[in-house]
Protein backbone atom coordinates (compact mmCIF):
# COMPACT_ATOMS: atom_id res chain seq x y z
CA UNK A 1 0.00 0.00 0.00
CA UNK A 2 1.21 3.68 -1.24
CA UNK A 3 1.62 5.46 2.13
CA UNK A 4 2.91 8.64 0.37
CA UNK A 5 -0.46 10.19 -0.62
CA UNK A 6 -2.76 9.56 2.00
CA UNK A 7 -0.36 11.65 4.24
CA UNK A 8 -0.36 14.31 1.37
CA UNK A 9 -3.59 14.55 1.82
CA UNK A 10 -3.46 14.47 5.44
CA UNK A 11 -1.62 17.57 5.70
CA UNK A 12 -2.76 19.47 3.05
CA UNK A 13 -6.27 19.37 5.14
CA UNK A 14 -4.78 19.86 8.56
CA UNK A 15 -3.00 22.96 6.92
CA UNK A 16 -6.11 24.29 5.31
CA UNK A 17 -7.75 23.68 8.45
CA UNK A 18 -5.32 25.74 10.47
CA UNK A 19 -5.18 28.72 8.28
CA UNK A 20 -9.21 28.74 8.20
CA UNK A 21 -9.33 28.96 12.02
CA UNK A 22 -6.37 32.14 12.19
CA UNK A 23 -8.33 33.46 9.37
CA UNK A 24 -11.92 33.22 9.17
CA UNK A 25 -13.81 35.66 11.64
CA UNK A 26 -16.98 33.62 11.76
CA UNK A 27 -17.04 31.55 14.95
CA UNK A 28 -19.13 29.07 13.37
CA UNK A 29 -16.98 28.48 10.63
CA UNK A 30 -13.77 28.63 13.21
CA UNK A 31 -15.08 25.66 14.19
CA UNK A 32 -16.18 24.27 10.87
CA UNK A 33 -12.39 24.17 10.28
CA UNK A 34 -11.51 22.63 13.55
CA UNK A 35 -13.39 20.13 12.79
CA UNK A 36 -11.74 19.70 9.51
CA UNK A 37 -7.80 19.61 11.43
CA UNK A 38 -9.84 16.88 13.32
CA UNK A 39 -10.20 14.91 10.48
CA UNK A 40 -7.11 14.88 8.86
CA UNK A 41 -5.47 13.35 12.02
CA UNK A 42 -8.00 10.76 11.40
CA UNK A 43 -7.24 9.92 7.85
CA UNK A 44 -3.76 9.85 9.33
CA UNK A 45 -3.91 7.87 11.77
CA UNK A 46 -5.99 5.25 9.48
CA UNK A 47 -3.18 5.34 6.60
CA UNK A 48 -0.55 4.63 9.56
CA UNK A 49 -3.27 2.15 10.94
CA UNK A 50 -3.67 0.38 7.77
CA UNK A 51 0.20 0.73 6.54
CA UNK A 52 1.30 -0.87 9.68
CA UNK A 53 -1.36 -3.42 9.75
CA UNK A 54 -2.09 -2.65 13.70
CA UNK A 55 -5.49 -1.42 14.14
CA UNK A 56 -4.42 0.87 17.51
CA UNK A 57 -4.65 4.06 15.09
CA UNK A 58 -7.64 3.15 13.91
CA UNK A 59 -8.94 2.91 17.88
CA UNK A 60 -7.45 6.08 18.63
CA UNK A 61 -9.94 7.44 15.34
CA UNK A 62 -12.75 6.57 16.94
CA UNK A 63 -12.14 8.27 20.63
CA UNK A 64 -10.88 11.38 18.28
CA UNK A 65 -14.14 11.27 16.38
CA UNK A 66 -15.95 11.31 19.74
CA UNK A 67 -14.21 14.09 21.36
CA UNK A 68 -14.71 16.06 17.61
CA UNK A 69 -18.10 15.34 18.80
CA UNK A 70 -18.49 16.78 22.19
CA UNK A 71 -15.92 19.48 21.37
CA UNK A 72 -18.55 20.85 18.66
CA UNK A 73 -21.74 20.45 20.88
CA UNK A 74 -20.09 22.74 23.34
CA UNK A 75 -18.40 25.05 20.89
CA UNK A 76 -22.35 25.69 19.06
CA UNK A 77 -23.26 25.77 22.36
CA UNK A 78 -20.99 28.79 23.65
CA UNK A 79 -21.59 30.49 20.60
CA UNK A 80 -25.48 30.80 21.23
CA UNK A 81 -24.79 31.97 24.78
CA UNK A 82 -22.66 34.71 22.96
CA UNK A 83 -24.75 35.72 20.60
CA UNK A 84 -27.52 36.32 22.93
CA UNK A 85 -25.51 38.76 24.92
CA UNK A 86 -23.99 40.65 21.99
CA UNK A 87 -26.13 39.31 18.43
CA UNK A 88 -23.15 38.15 16.21
CA UNK A 89 -21.08 35.78 15.46
CA UNK A 90 -17.88 37.42 14.07
CA UNK A 91 -15.02 37.30 16.45
CA UNK A 92 -13.56 40.65 15.63
CA UNK A 93 -16.76 42.17 17.38
CA UNK A 94 -15.94 39.96 20.16
CA UNK A 95 -13.32 42.16 21.65
CA UNK A 96 -13.95 43.66 25.64
CA UNK A 97 -11.09 41.40 26.60
CA UNK A 98 -8.13 42.95 24.96
CA UNK A 99 -4.50 43.31 26.13
CA UNK B 1 -7.04 -9.35 31.33
CA UNK B 2 -10.71 -9.38 33.79
CA UNK B 3 -8.59 -10.43 36.67
CA UNK B 4 -6.01 -7.45 36.12
CA UNK B 5 -8.70 -5.08 35.15
CA UNK B 6 -10.32 -5.70 38.75
CA UNK B 7 -7.13 -5.70 39.99
CA UNK B 8 -6.23 -2.44 38.53
CA UNK B 9 -9.98 -1.04 39.76
CA UNK B 10 -8.35 -1.48 43.25
CA UNK B 11 -5.69 1.29 42.75
CA UNK B 12 -7.73 3.40 41.03
CA UNK B 13 -10.28 4.52 43.79
CA UNK B 14 -9.24 8.28 44.14
CA UNK B 15 -10.64 8.77 40.26
CA UNK B 16 -13.72 5.93 40.92
CA UNK B 17 -14.18 8.46 44.00
CA UNK B 18 -14.36 11.47 41.91
CA UNK B 19 -16.84 9.80 38.81
CA UNK B 20 -19.35 8.69 41.84
CA UNK B 21 -19.18 11.98 43.32
CA UNK B 22 -19.91 13.50 40.10
CA UNK B 23 -23.16 11.80 39.50
CA UNK B 24 -24.48 12.01 42.95
CA UNK B 25 -23.62 15.85 43.03
CA UNK B 26 -25.75 15.68 39.40
CA UNK B 27 -28.49 13.68 41.39
CA UNK B 28 -28.79 15.06 44.73
CA UNK B 29 -29.10 18.35 42.52
CA UNK B 30 -32.04 16.69 40.55
CA UNK B 31 -33.74 15.25 43.84
CA UNK B 32 -33.20 18.48 46.21
CA UNK B 33 -34.27 20.78 43.65
CA UNK B 34 -35.20 24.01 46.32
CA UNK B 35 -31.56 23.18 48.29
CA UNK B 36 -28.63 23.64 45.44
CA UNK B 37 -26.06 24.07 47.96
CA UNK B 38 -26.36 20.80 48.81
CA UNK B 39 -24.71 19.04 45.94
CA UNK B 40 -21.87 21.72 46.77
CA UNK B 41 -21.85 20.10 49.96
CA UNK B 42 -21.31 16.42 48.73
CA UNK B 43 -19.26 17.69 45.77
CA UNK B 44 -16.77 18.93 48.47
CA UNK B 45 -17.00 15.70 50.50
CA UNK B 46 -16.46 13.64 47.37
CA UNK B 47 -13.09 15.84 46.29
CA UNK B 48 -12.06 15.24 50.17
CA UNK B 49 -12.34 11.42 50.29
CA UNK B 50 -10.42 11.31 47.03
CA UNK B 51 -8.00 12.85 48.77
CA UNK B 52 -7.57 10.57 51.56
CA UNK B 53 -7.59 7.60 49.50
CA UNK B 54 -5.03 9.29 47.31
CA UNK B 55 -2.90 9.60 50.47
CA UNK B 56 -3.03 5.53 51.16
CA UNK B 57 -1.68 5.20 47.35
CA UNK B 58 1.09 7.18 48.60
CA UNK B 59 4.66 5.18 47.65
CA UNK B 60 3.04 2.56 45.28
CA UNK B 61 4.83 2.59 42.11
CA UNK B 62 2.54 0.39 39.66
CA UNK B 63 0.73 0.17 36.03
CA UNK B 64 -2.57 0.29 35.97
CA UNK B 65 -5.25 -0.85 33.32
CA UNK B 66 -2.74 -2.25 30.88
CA UNK B 67 -0.53 0.37 30.92
CA UNK B 68 -3.03 3.23 30.69
CA UNK B 69 -2.49 4.92 33.93
CA UNK B 70 0.70 4.83 36.37
CA UNK B 71 -0.01 4.79 40.12
CA UNK B 72 3.38 6.44 41.25
CA UNK B 73 4.66 8.86 43.33
CA UNK B 74 4.93 11.69 40.86
CA UNK B 75 1.22 11.26 40.15
CA UNK B 76 0.18 10.97 43.63
CA UNK B 77 1.60 14.67 44.01
CA UNK B 78 0.27 15.87 41.46
CA UNK B 79 -3.33 15.06 42.36
CA UNK B 80 -2.71 15.70 46.41
CA UNK B 81 -2.05 19.52 44.37
CA UNK B 82 -4.88 19.23 42.33
CA UNK B 83 -7.19 17.95 44.84
CA UNK B 84 -6.39 20.30 47.88
CA UNK B 85 -6.81 23.25 45.20
CA UNK B 86 -10.25 21.76 44.55
CA UNK B 87 -10.95 22.05 48.00
CA UNK B 88 -9.77 25.42 48.39
CA UNK B 89 -11.67 26.54 45.69
CA UNK B 90 -14.74 24.86 46.73
CA UNK B 91 -14.34 27.29 49.96
CA UNK B 92 -13.90 29.73 47.93
CA UNK B 93 -17.28 29.28 45.65
CA UNK B 94 -19.63 29.35 49.24
CA UNK B 95 -18.33 32.84 49.99
CA UNK B 96 -17.79 34.29 45.86
CA UNK B 97 -21.11 36.55 45.17
CA UNK B 98 -20.57 35.85 41.64
CA UNK B 99 -21.05 32.19 41.75
CA UNK B 100 -23.78 32.85 44.41
CA UNK B 101 -25.55 34.83 42.09
CA UNK B 102 -26.24 32.16 40.00
CA UNK B 103 -27.87 29.86 42.87
CA UNK B 104 -30.03 27.71 40.43
CA UNK B 105 -27.14 26.28 38.74
CA UNK B 106 -24.66 25.77 41.45
CA UNK B 107 -25.69 22.13 40.52
CA UNK B 108 -23.89 22.35 37.49
CA UNK B 109 -21.16 24.12 38.89
CA UNK B 110 -20.44 21.49 41.19
CA UNK B 111 -20.59 18.78 39.59
CA UNK B 112 -17.94 20.72 36.39
CA UNK B 113 -15.82 21.26 38.73
CA UNK B 114 -15.12 17.76 40.21
CA UNK B 115 -15.51 16.63 36.48
CA UNK B 116 -12.49 18.78 35.83
CA UNK B 117 -10.69 17.42 38.41
CA UNK B 118 -11.39 14.04 37.53
CA UNK B 119 -9.44 14.69 34.56
CA UNK B 120 -6.89 16.38 35.97
CA UNK B 121 -6.68 13.33 37.92
CA UNK B 122 -6.16 11.21 35.02
CA UNK B 123 -3.94 13.91 33.17
CA UNK B 124 -1.10 13.36 36.15
CA UNK B 125 -0.94 9.85 35.75
CA UNK B 126 -1.71 9.19 32.04
CA UNK B 127 1.47 7.13 30.46
CA UNK B 128 -0.83 6.17 26.80
CA UNK B 129 -1.30 8.46 24.10
CA UNK B 130 -4.86 7.98 23.96
CA UNK B 131 -5.01 8.43 27.90
CA UNK B 132 -3.43 11.58 27.11
CA UNK B 133 -5.66 12.89 24.68
CA UNK B 134 -8.63 11.53 26.76
CA UNK B 135 -7.99 12.85 30.29
CA UNK B 136 -6.46 16.70 28.40
CA UNK B 137 -10.53 16.80 26.98
CA UNK B 138 -12.41 15.89 30.20
CA UNK B 139 -10.46 18.30 32.26
CA UNK B 140 -10.85 21.01 28.90
CA UNK B 141 -14.65 20.66 28.14
CA UNK B 142 -15.68 21.12 31.74
CA UNK B 143 -12.98 24.00 31.96
CA UNK B 144 -14.68 25.50 28.60
CA UNK B 145 -17.89 25.89 30.11
CA UNK B 146 -17.21 26.69 33.18
CA UNK B 147 -15.43 29.45 32.06
CA UNK B 148 -18.80 31.01 30.81
CA UNK B 149 -20.37 30.17 33.77
CA UNK B 150 -22.14 33.70 34.96
CA UNK B 151 -23.29 33.72 30.86
CA UNK B 152 -25.56 36.91 31.25
CA UNK B 153 -21.92 38.56 31.51
CA UNK B 154 -20.97 39.11 27.99
CA UNK B 155 -17.12 39.08 29.38
CA UNK B 156 -17.55 35.68 30.50
CA UNK B 157 -18.98 33.97 27.68
CA UNK B 158 -16.59 35.97 25.64
CA UNK B 159 -14.06 34.12 27.82
CA UNK B 160 -15.54 30.85 26.97
CA UNK B 161 -15.59 31.27 23.72
CA UNK B 162 -12.48 32.33 23.15
CA UNK B 163 -11.23 29.24 25.41
CA UNK B 164 -13.01 26.93 23.51
CA UNK B 165 -11.31 28.33 19.88
CA UNK B 166 -7.67 28.22 21.10
CA UNK B 167 -8.30 24.91 23.47
CA UNK B 168 -9.82 23.28 19.99
CA UNK B 169 -7.13 24.78 18.13
CA UNK B 170 -4.20 23.39 20.17
CA UNK B 171 -6.00 19.78 20.55
CA UNK B 172 -5.88 19.58 16.72
CA UNK B 173 -1.99 20.34 16.65
CA UNK B 174 -1.32 17.89 19.49
CA UNK B 175 -3.80 15.16 17.77
CA UNK B 176 -1.85 15.72 14.92
CA UNK B 177 2.07 15.28 16.23
CA UNK B 178 0.76 12.26 18.16
CA UNK B 179 -0.65 11.11 14.60
CA UNK B 180 2.68 11.42 13.21
CA UNK B 181 4.49 10.14 16.41
CA UNK B 182 2.24 7.28 16.12
CA UNK B 183 3.59 6.59 12.36
CA UNK B 184 7.25 7.20 13.00
CA UNK B 185 7.41 4.91 15.68
CA UNK B 186 5.40 2.39 14.15
CA UNK B 187 2.41 1.80 15.70
CA UNK B 188 3.44 2.91 19.67
CA UNK B 189 0.93 4.51 21.57
CA UNK B 190 2.04 3.68 24.99
CA UNK B 191 4.86 6.31 26.14
CA UNK B 192 7.36 3.87 27.21
CA UNK B 193 7.02 1.74 23.82
CA UNK B 194 7.74 5.07 22.01
CA UNK B 195 11.12 5.17 24.01
CA UNK B 196 12.25 1.47 22.84
CA UNK B 197 11.26 2.34 19.33
CA UNK B 198 12.96 5.62 18.71
CA UNK B 199 15.76 4.32 20.93
CA UNK B 200 16.05 1.13 18.94
CA UNK B 201 15.53 2.50 15.55
CA UNK B 202 16.45 6.13 15.40
CA UNK B 203 13.65 7.99 13.14
CA UNK B 204 14.18 11.25 11.12
CA UNK B 205 15.01 14.38 13.04
CA UNK B 206 12.89 16.95 10.97
CA UNK B 207 9.33 14.61 11.43
CA UNK B 208 10.52 13.95 15.50
CA UNK B 209 10.92 17.68 15.52
CA UNK B 210 7.58 18.38 13.74
CA UNK B 211 5.56 15.97 16.18
CA UNK B 212 6.83 16.92 19.52
CA UNK B 213 7.01 21.15 18.54
CA UNK B 214 3.36 20.19 17.92
CA UNK B 215 2.51 17.83 21.14
CA UNK B 216 4.41 20.75 22.68
CA UNK B 217 1.92 23.14 21.26
CA UNK B 218 -0.99 21.27 22.85
CA UNK B 219 0.56 20.96 26.34
CA UNK B 220 1.94 24.48 26.13
CA UNK B 221 -1.76 25.35 25.64
CA UNK B 222 -2.89 23.90 29.26
CA UNK B 223 0.33 25.71 30.78
CA UNK B 224 -0.45 29.01 29.01
CA UNK B 225 3.45 29.01 27.83
CA UNK B 226 4.48 31.44 25.31
CA UNK B 227 3.72 31.69 22.34
CA UNK B 228 0.08 29.67 22.91
CA UNK B 229 -0.47 31.59 25.89
CA UNK B 230 -2.90 33.92 24.21
CA UNK B 231 -6.05 32.75 25.87
CA UNK B 232 -4.80 32.63 29.30
CA UNK B 233 -5.15 36.94 29.77
CA UNK B 234 -9.14 36.82 28.51
CA UNK B 235 -9.48 33.39 29.60
CA UNK B 236 -8.70 34.42 33.28
CA UNK B 237 -10.18 37.82 33.56
CA UNK B 238 -13.37 37.11 31.76
CA UNK B 239 -14.25 33.83 33.77
CA UNK B 240 -15.47 34.04 37.29
CA UNK B 241 -12.58 34.47 39.88
CA UNK B 242 -12.71 31.40 41.36
CA UNK B 243 -12.51 29.35 38.65
CA UNK B 244 -9.51 31.76 37.48
CA UNK B 245 -7.73 30.70 40.22
CA UNK B 246 -8.65 26.87 39.84
CA UNK B 247 -7.30 27.22 36.30
CA UNK B 248 -4.53 29.33 37.45
CA UNK B 249 -3.13 26.64 39.74
CA UNK B 250 -4.73 23.24 39.01
CA UNK B 251 -4.61 23.47 35.33
CA UNK B 252 -1.67 24.44 35.12
CA UNK B 253 0.05 21.58 37.48
CA UNK B 254 -1.69 18.79 35.40
CA UNK B 255 0.18 20.28 32.31
CA UNK B 256 3.35 20.42 33.96
CA UNK B 257 2.46 16.98 35.15
CA UNK B 258 1.85 15.50 32.17
CA UNK B 259 4.73 17.72 30.18
CA UNK B 260 6.90 16.44 32.58
CA UNK B 261 5.97 12.64 32.16
CA UNK B 262 5.58 12.53 28.94
CA UNK B 263 9.27 14.27 28.23
CA UNK B 264 10.96 12.39 30.59
CA UNK B 265 10.07 8.87 29.44
CA UNK B 266 9.52 8.89 25.57
CA UNK B 267 12.14 11.48 25.01
CA UNK B 268 15.62 10.81 26.78
CA UNK B 269 17.97 7.91 25.72
CA UNK B 270 17.03 4.80 28.42
CA UNK B 271 19.85 3.16 26.98
CA UNK B 272 22.66 5.15 28.34
CA UNK B 273 25.04 4.03 30.78
CA UNK B 274 26.99 5.18 33.90
CA UNK B 275 25.35 8.23 33.97
CA UNK B 276 25.27 9.25 37.63
CA UNK B 277 22.23 8.78 39.72
CA UNK B 278 19.21 11.35 38.91
CA UNK B 279 20.66 12.63 35.26
CA UNK B 280 19.32 11.62 32.17
CA UNK B 281 20.12 12.72 28.63
CA UNK B 282 18.27 13.34 25.65
CA UNK B 283 17.98 11.05 22.25
CA UNK B 284 20.72 11.07 20.31
CA UNK B 285 20.14 13.96 17.69
CA UNK B 286 16.80 15.00 19.58
CA UNK B 287 18.27 18.11 21.90
CA UNK B 288 14.16 19.19 23.27
CA UNK B 289 15.17 20.12 26.32
CA UNK B 290 16.78 23.31 24.22
CA UNK B 291 13.32 23.77 22.75
CA UNK B 292 12.43 23.62 26.21
CA UNK B 293 14.69 26.21 28.13
CA UNK B 294 13.74 28.57 24.38
CA UNK B 295 10.15 28.30 25.55
CA UNK B 296 10.83 29.04 29.02
CA UNK B 297 13.21 32.22 28.14
CA UNK B 298 10.13 33.63 26.13
CA UNK B 299 7.31 32.64 28.81
CA UNK B 300 9.01 34.24 31.78
CA UNK B 301 10.20 36.89 30.01
CA UNK B 302 6.77 38.33 27.94
CA UNK B 303 4.63 37.33 30.98
CA UNK B 304 6.20 39.67 33.64
CA UNK B 305 6.96 42.59 30.53
CA UNK B 306 3.33 42.95 29.81
CA UNK B 307 2.25 42.71 33.40
CA UNK B 308 3.84 45.74 33.69
CA UNK B 309 1.20 47.68 31.76
CA UNK B 310 -1.96 45.65 33.71
CA UNK B 311 -4.63 47.59 35.12
CA UNK B 312 -7.29 45.04 35.92
CA UNK B 313 -5.80 43.30 38.93
CA UNK B 314 -6.85 39.37 37.27
CA UNK B 315 -5.12 40.01 34.34
CA UNK B 316 -2.16 41.39 36.43
CA UNK B 317 -2.45 38.15 37.76
CA UNK B 318 -2.74 36.09 34.78
CA UNK B 319 0.20 37.46 33.30
CA UNK B 320 1.78 36.80 36.66
CA UNK B 321 0.63 32.95 36.45
CA UNK B 322 2.16 32.82 32.60
CA UNK B 323 5.91 33.95 33.95
CA UNK B 324 5.86 31.44 36.95
CA UNK B 325 5.17 29.08 34.25
CA UNK B 326 8.14 29.90 32.52
CA UNK B 327 9.78 29.43 36.16
CA UNK B 328 8.97 26.18 36.31
CA UNK B 329 10.25 25.34 32.66
CA UNK B 330 13.57 26.05 33.76
CA UNK B 331 13.30 22.54 36.11
CA UNK B 332 12.78 20.58 32.96
CA UNK B 333 15.27 22.11 30.84
CA UNK B 334 17.70 20.53 33.35
CA UNK B 335 17.17 16.96 32.79
CA UNK B 336 17.85 15.98 36.66
CA UNK B 337 15.68 14.51 39.48
CA UNK B 338 16.99 17.77 41.15
CA UNK B 339 15.26 19.90 38.54
CA UNK B 340 11.66 18.23 38.89
CA UNK B 341 11.96 18.19 42.23
CA UNK B 342 12.29 21.72 42.20
CA UNK B 343 9.87 22.30 40.46
CA UNK B 344 7.58 19.97 42.72
CA UNK B 345 8.17 22.27 45.60
CA UNK B 346 7.63 25.58 43.67
CA UNK B 347 3.91 23.98 42.93
CA UNK B 348 3.67 23.30 46.54
CA UNK B 349 4.60 27.05 47.36
CA UNK B 350 2.88 28.40 44.20
CA UNK B 351 -0.55 26.76 44.91
CA UNK B 352 -0.62 28.93 48.13
CA UNK B 353 0.37 32.06 47.22
CA UNK B 354 -1.53 32.25 43.91
CA UNK B 355 -4.64 30.90 45.92
CA UNK B 356 -4.52 33.03 48.27
CA UNK B 357 -4.05 36.03 45.81
CA UNK B 358 -6.90 35.27 43.54
CA UNK B 359 -9.02 35.05 47.08
CA UNK B 360 -8.24 38.69 47.96
CA UNK B 361 -9.35 39.66 44.60
CA UNK B 362 -12.20 37.95 44.75
CA UNK B 363 -13.05 39.21 48.35
CA UNK B 364 -12.27 43.01 47.51
CA UNK B 365 -14.46 42.25 44.12
CA UNK B 366 -17.37 40.73 46.94
CA UNK B 367 -17.41 44.18 48.23
CA UNK B 368 -16.81 46.95 45.39
CA UNK B 369 -17.61 44.67 42.76
CA UNK B 370 -14.27 45.86 40.58
CA UNK B 371 -11.27 44.30 40.25
CA UNK B 372 -9.02 47.59 38.75
CA UNK B 373 -5.98 48.30 41.01
CA UNK B 374 -7.06 52.09 41.21
CA UNK B 375 -10.14 50.52 43.50
CA UNK B 376 -7.37 48.79 45.48
CA UNK B 377 -6.28 52.38 46.43
CA UNK B 378 -5.76 52.55 50.12
CA UNK B 379 -7.10 48.95 50.92
CA UNK B 380 -4.41 49.05 53.37
CA UNK B 381 -6.58 51.35 55.31
CA UNK B 382 -10.08 49.53 54.74
CA UNK B 383 -9.14 46.61 56.16
CA UNK B 384 -5.62 46.07 57.46
CA UNK B 385 -5.38 42.29 57.26
CA UNK B 386 -6.73 42.24 54.04
CA UNK B 387 -4.42 44.47 53.01
CA UNK B 388 -1.24 43.04 55.06
CA UNK B 389 -2.34 39.32 53.56
CA UNK B 390 -2.32 40.57 49.90
CA UNK B 391 1.28 42.18 50.69
CA UNK B 392 2.20 38.53 52.25
CA UNK B 393 1.06 36.67 48.82
CA UNK B 394 2.92 39.31 46.57
CA UNK B 395 6.27 39.32 48.21
CA UNK B 396 6.01 35.37 48.03
CA UNK B 397 5.12 35.87 44.64
CA UNK B 398 8.00 37.76 43.58
CA UNK B 399 9.85 35.31 45.36
CA UNK B 400 11.39 37.76 48.40
CA UNK B 401 12.82 36.36 51.67
CA UNK B 402 10.86 35.17 54.25
CA UNK B 403 7.80 34.01 52.60
CA UNK B 404 7.73 30.37 50.51
CA UNK B 405 7.61 32.05 46.99
CA UNK B 406 11.77 32.58 48.08
CA UNK B 407 12.42 28.81 49.20
CA UNK B 408 10.02 27.50 45.38
CA UNK B 409 12.78 30.41 43.61
CA UNK B 410 15.81 29.01 45.39
CA UNK B 411 15.86 25.85 44.41
CA UNK B 412 14.80 26.36 41.10
CA UNK B 413 17.76 28.31 40.85
CA UNK B 414 20.04 26.31 42.87
CA UNK B 415 19.42 22.90 40.67
CA UNK B 416 19.91 24.94 37.21
CA UNK B 417 23.61 26.54 38.64
CA UNK B 418 24.16 22.97 39.76
CA UNK B 419 23.76 22.28 36.36
CA UNK B 420 25.93 24.74 35.20
CA UNK B 421 22.88 26.01 33.16
CA UNK B 422 24.10 29.88 34.19
CA UNK B 423 22.45 32.24 31.42
CA UNK B 424 19.50 30.85 32.07
CA UNK B 425 19.31 31.38 35.45
CA UNK B 426 20.60 35.58 35.11
CA UNK B 427 17.59 35.46 32.65
CA UNK B 428 15.09 34.60 35.51
CA UNK B 429 16.97 36.08 38.00
CA UNK B 430 16.60 39.21 35.74
CA UNK B 431 13.07 38.43 34.91
CA UNK B 432 12.46 38.39 38.77
CA UNK B 433 13.43 41.93 39.02
CA UNK B 434 10.83 43.34 36.84
CA UNK B 435 8.05 41.42 38.32
CA UNK B 436 9.09 43.03 41.86
CA UNK B 437 8.09 46.06 39.49
CA UNK B 438 4.49 45.49 38.93
CA UNK B 439 3.52 43.70 42.72
CA UNK B 440 4.92 46.73 44.66
CA UNK B 441 2.64 49.10 42.54
CA UNK B 442 -0.09 47.13 43.97
CA UNK B 443 1.33 47.20 47.01
CA UNK B 444 1.91 51.44 47.00
CA UNK B 445 -1.94 51.63 45.62
CA UNK B 446 -3.01 50.01 48.98
CA UNK B 447 -0.33 51.48 51.63
CA UNK B 448 0.60 55.13 50.26
CA UNK B 449 -3.16 56.06 48.41
CA UNK B 450 -5.65 57.66 50.43
CA UNK B 451 -9.01 55.79 49.93
CA UNK B 452 -11.47 57.53 48.15
CA UNK B 453 -13.76 59.78 50.42
CA UNK B 454 -16.62 58.16 50.22
CA UNK B 455 -15.26 54.63 51.20
CA UNK B 456 -15.85 53.19 54.46
CA UNK B 457 -13.52 50.13 55.99
CA UNK B 458 -14.63 46.91 54.59
CA UNK B 459 -15.77 44.34 56.84
CA UNK B 460 -14.91 40.47 56.48
CA UNK B 461 -17.02 37.43 58.16
CA UNK B 462 -15.10 34.88 60.51
CA UNK B 463 -14.99 32.23 58.33
CA UNK B 464 -14.10 34.50 55.08
CA UNK B 465 -10.88 35.43 57.49
CA UNK B 466 -10.39 31.54 58.76
CA UNK B 467 -10.25 30.77 55.13
CA UNK B 468 -7.65 33.28 54.17
CA UNK B 469 -5.61 32.14 57.63
CA UNK B 470 -5.47 28.99 55.77
CA UNK B 471 -3.37 30.34 53.22
CA UNK B 472 -1.42 33.35 54.64
CA UNK B 473 0.29 30.73 57.40
CA UNK B 474 1.70 27.87 54.62
CA UNK B 475 2.83 30.86 52.70
CA UNK B 476 4.76 32.37 55.48
CA UNK B 477 5.27 29.34 57.59
CA UNK B 478 7.09 27.32 54.15
CA UNK B 479 9.23 30.12 54.00
CA UNK B 480 10.61 29.16 57.08
CA UNK B 481 10.15 25.60 57.68
CA UNK B 482 10.79 23.92 54.59
CA UNK B 483 12.47 20.86 55.03
CA UNK B 484 8.40 19.09 54.91
CA UNK B 485 7.86 19.79 51.55
CA UNK B 486 11.35 19.29 49.79
CA UNK B 487 11.91 15.54 51.23
CA UNK B 488 8.60 15.18 49.77
CA UNK B 489 8.71 16.55 46.53
CA UNK B 490 12.36 14.65 46.32
CA UNK B 491 10.89 11.63 47.66
CA UNK B 492 7.60 12.16 44.73
CA UNK B 493 10.37 12.92 42.05
CA UNK B 494 10.36 9.26 41.35
CA UNK B 495 8.54 8.33 38.12
CA UNK B 496 7.82 3.94 36.81
CA UNK B 497 9.53 2.88 35.23
CA UNK B 498 12.62 5.13 35.36
CA UNK B 499 15.60 4.74 37.67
Amino acid sequence: MELQPYLLLSAITFVIGVVGVLSRRNAIIVFMSIELMLNSVNLSLVAFSAFLGDVTGQMLVFFAMTVAAAEAAIGLAIIISMFRNKQTVNIDDINILKW
Amino acid sequence: MVDQALLSLAKFLPEITLAITFCLALLVGVIFRSRPRLSMWVALLGVVVSIALTIREMGITESVFSGMIAVDPFATFFKLIVGSSAIFIFLFSLYSAEVLSTMKRLVEYSSLLVAMTLGMYLMVGATNLLMMVLSIELTGLSSYVLAGYTKEASDSSEASLKYIIYGALSTGLMLYGISILFGLTGGAMDIYAINRALVTSPVNPIALLVASLLIIAGLGYKISAVPFHFWTPDVYEGAPITITAFLSVASKAAGFAMLIRFFKIAFIDSSAVGLPAGIWITLQGFEWNKIIAILSVLTMTLGNLVAVWQNNLKRLLAYSSIAHAGYMLMGLAILSDKGIAAVLIYFVVYMFMNLGAFYVVMLVSNKTGSEDIDSYKGLGFRSPFIGVSMVIFFISLAGLPPTAGFIGKLFIFASLLDAKWIWLAVVGAINSVISLYYYVRVVRNMFLRDPDENSGPLKFSVPEIVLLLLLVVPTLLFGLYYSPIVDFANASARMLGVH
